[in-house]
């Protein structure tokens, strides 16, 4: 017997190769999901056309919510008639993405129910996305997961999901507890991210460490990044084991074979060169040190962060639209980060609303602050200005005395 | 109808036990080999996790599939990672075995651990997005492919985070990745006149663009507005707040390519990303400009940088001008900046190296 000819040749052959595919695992939905298959057939034509095949926009939503959905339509609804509406749903995740079994076959059975059975686990900023659906059904598949106690995430003008590194539920470098910090401040501000009223998105993300695993420093107007204040704590014996190559350096992540040379890979890489290596002892000088984490990364059985540990916060970092990208920079050097994180919740507070006041539509926070200078925003928070936030002072002379 | 604003499910729920009862106690980790770790807590109890490699872009019988598993190996928890990761949590040590077994008959790779490239994060693309300048899950699927053998080992002097984002909002915020790989539009906005006077805005359009490059048509009856072509970057701004100005285009859209950011502290500040090439033609299904011109980067790279250097600290290490001359890349006037903070980036000393 002749085989049907594929209606997809192109990404067909996205099924070939090593690296798992997810043409494969859309396909086998495919065979009892009309909307799964006709998304694969729009995405050929995409593949094809070299073009995307969605429509502008669309504002569709849940009662009680400004957000959380995003609405989509096929510009090819003739073609593609099971696709001609593709909302996605953005889920609010657990802090650092910990499932049990059971609530991810919640979710799972409630998307079969009602939308294309295709997901993102999980979206760039840590919601679990749930991908493509009727608008029918946006209303009935949210009752069922606020019911099995899912809730959704921010979209538009609004705050945006929180999203944390994995922090002390399995890190030893976390210096705060990046996990209860996330979730209790997504409880505290939910009318702000599902209700939009902003003048554009507003990111929080929180890192336990300098090595800043959710990439906060990048991508979030305000980011929490752990940090000590006092010295790194050494094992004298695990050092010298390290240099008797009896534990493997990086924790082994260079490779079985990595020699270990710590003049050569921990001294000398050390950005302010704050240590020295006598053949017996190693010396650090904790005031010249700036908390990078390098040795500690490369020595983690010797070297741990210090005990009086607490939070850099940053603000103003984000992705180009509108006036390029920016990283954000240090606005509180140290602030001690405990439950019920008040201090945090009151400058967030503080921020939003000069933020709301001053912010044209469409303007991130970094933005304002760059138009409007740090300094004014620096006055509105009540904070003073403090060395720690500048890489070098004004090299021009045009000072508003 | 459904409660609202309940909030996350508390992540207290969803911990394996030997996770709530270490918390805040882990002293020290190895990595056992690539994609296996240990972490090992002040307790003395240990935890061993599995790292699985994963697209983004899955479906609920795909994550049925790793429930199973999870089941069966780490007591019914499992966790995502910030880069799509999958993680089975072990009590035992000797499961370990088996699930690697299972997972390899599956075709599901293990890996991502220290100095390996590891899945990259990316946005929608053609799959979902209205304003991509390029697919985002097949280019991923085929960089993966011709990068393989970098996820499942440590043979990199450092680790390679790859970004992708489909167009210039980069939802992916890839601006900070050793390698990012962007969707660029090079085509001006082909304005609707008809659409636009009735759906969108004069002032908030003219407002959306960075450069000032929109301005009110000249001929007023008109209603809409004119772009110059002198000014336009191609940022998409315009089409998302008006609807009436699509700039996608089948021949004209295609692909950047930036190297050298990072976003964690260590050794080196922060770094963003810079430009390489910057355009390459989309070329579905396996995008194989894109493809090589990553691998000849990460082998170029892997070849001359020192241990422990990212791909940004060995370019600053070396100079810019040698890794045009080592990677073979052309550079071009494009590599220049010609946008705000553009005196920035040019040379202010006589020190430089031939190539």
């Amino acid at each position: 017997m002749r085989m049907a000819k594929s209606e997809t040749p192109l990404l067909d052959e996205l099924e070939k190769g090593p690296w798992p595919s997810f043409v494969k695992d859309i396909k086998r939905v495919a065979e009892r999901k009309p909307m799964a298959k006709d998304l694969l057939r729009q995405l050929e034509l995409s593949y094809k056309d070299k073009i995307g095949h969605w429509k502008h926009g669309g504002i569709v939503g849940v009662t009680g919510y400004g957000g959380g959905v995003i609405g989509r339509y096929s510009d090819r609804p003739d073609l593609f008639p099971n696709v001609a509406h593709f909302h996605t749903m953005r889920i609010n995740h657990p802090s650092g993405w910990f499932y049990t079994t059971k609530a991810l076959r919640t979710i799972c059975d409630i998307w079969d129910r009602h939308g294309s059975g295709l997901t993102n686990m999980h979206g760039s900023t840590g919601d679990i996305i749930l991908l493509g659906t009727f608008t029918e059904h946006l209303q009935p598949c949210f009752d069922e997961l606020s019911e099995a106690g899912f809730d959704l995430g921010g979209s538009g003008s609004a705050l945006r999901t929180p999203s944390a590194c994995v922090g002390p539920a399995r890190c030893e470098w976390a210096c705060y507890d990046t996990l209860d910090a996330c979730n209790d401040v997504t409880h505290e501000f939910q009318d702000y991210l599902h209700r939009p009223m902003w003048p554009y998105k507003f990111k929080i993300k929180f890192s336990g460490c300098p090595n800043d695993c959710v990439a906060a420093i990048a991508r979030s107007d305000l980011a929490v990044i752990g940090t000590w204040r006092d010295k790194i704590r050494v094992d004298q014996a695990a050092v010298q084991a390290y240099v008797a190559g009896e534990i493997s350096p990086a924790a082994g992540g260079g490779g079985k074979k990595a020699k270990f040379d710590i003049q050569k890979d921990v001294i000398e890489l050390c950005p302010t060169r704050c240590m020295e290596w006598n053949g017996k002892k190693l010396t650090i000088y904790n005031d010249d040190c700036t908390r990078c984490m390098h040795c500690i990364n490369v020595m983690p059985e010797a070297l741990r962060p210090g005990k009086d540990t607490g939070v850099t916060i940053l603000v103003g970092g984000k992705a180009p639209i509108l006036e390029g990208a920016l990283m954000s920079w240090v606005l509180i050097p140290f602030m001690k980060f405990e439950s019920p994180y008040q201090e945090f919740k009151d400058l967030a507070e503080k921020i939003w609303e000069w933020w709301d006041e001053n912010g044209k539509m469409r303007e991130r926070l970094g933005e304002v602050i760059e138009r409007m200078s740090m300094r004014k925003f620096l006055d509105a928070m009540g904070l003073p200005a403090v060395p720690q936030m500048v890489k070098t002072p004004r090299y021009n002379p045009y000072i508003f005395f | 109808m459904g409660k609202t604003d309940i909030g996350p499910p508390d992540f207290r729920n969803f911990l394996p036990p030997i996770i709530k009862k270490n918390y805040g106690k882990w002293k020290y980790h190895r990595i056992l080999e690539p994609g296996v770790l240990v972490h090992v807590s002040e307790t003395g109890k240990e935890v061993y996790t599995v790292r699985m490699g994963s697209g983004r872009l899955v479906t609920v019988d795909f994550i049925r599939e790793v429930c199973d598993l999870a089941d069966k190996y780490s007591d019914g928890y499992l966790r995502f990672t910030s880069r799509h990761n999958v993680e089975f949590l072990l009590t035992d040590k000797k499961k370990i075995a088996p699930l690697k077994k299972e997972l390899a008959a599956k075709g599901w790779p293990i890996g991502g651990t220290g100095h390996s490239v590891t899945s990259i994060v990316h946005t929608q693309g053609w799959v979902h997005c209205h304003t991509p300048a390029t697919d985002a899950s097949g280019v991923v699927k085929s960089v993966m492919d011709e990068l393989f053998e970098y996820f499942g080992s440590h043979k990199l002097p450092a680790q390679v985070r790859i970004a992708l984002a489909c167009c210039l909002n980069m939802c992916g915020a890839v601006h900070c990745s050793d390698i990012a790989i962007l969707g660029v539009h090079t085509k001006l906005p082909k304005v609707d006149h008809e659409t636009l006077r009735n759906v969108c805005e004069i002032p908030t359009t003219i407002a959306a663009c960075p450069t000032g490059a929109i301005r009110p048509h000249p001929d007023k009856e008109k209603k809409s507005v004119i772009v110059n072509p002198e000014r336009c970057m191609y940022c998409g701004n315009c089409y998302t707040m008006c609807p009436a100005m699509p700039l996608a285009d089948g021949e004209g859209d295609g692909i950047s390519i930036w190297v050298g950011g990072k976003v964690s502290n260590a050794r080196h500040t922060p770094m963003f990303s810079r430009l390489a090439i910057p355009y390459l033609p989309n070329n579905p299904p396996r995008w194989p400009e894109v493809t090589s011109a990553i691998k000849n980067i990460v082998e170029v790279y892997a070849k001359h940088a020192n241990k422990y250097e990212r791909i940004g600290e060995w370019i600053e290490r070396v100079g810019w001008e040698r890794f045009f001359k080592l990677t073979g890349i052309e550079f071009t006037p494009l590599h220049i900046d010609d946008y705000k903070l553009s005196t920035t980036t040019f040379r202010n000393t006589t020190q430089f190296k031939w190539g």
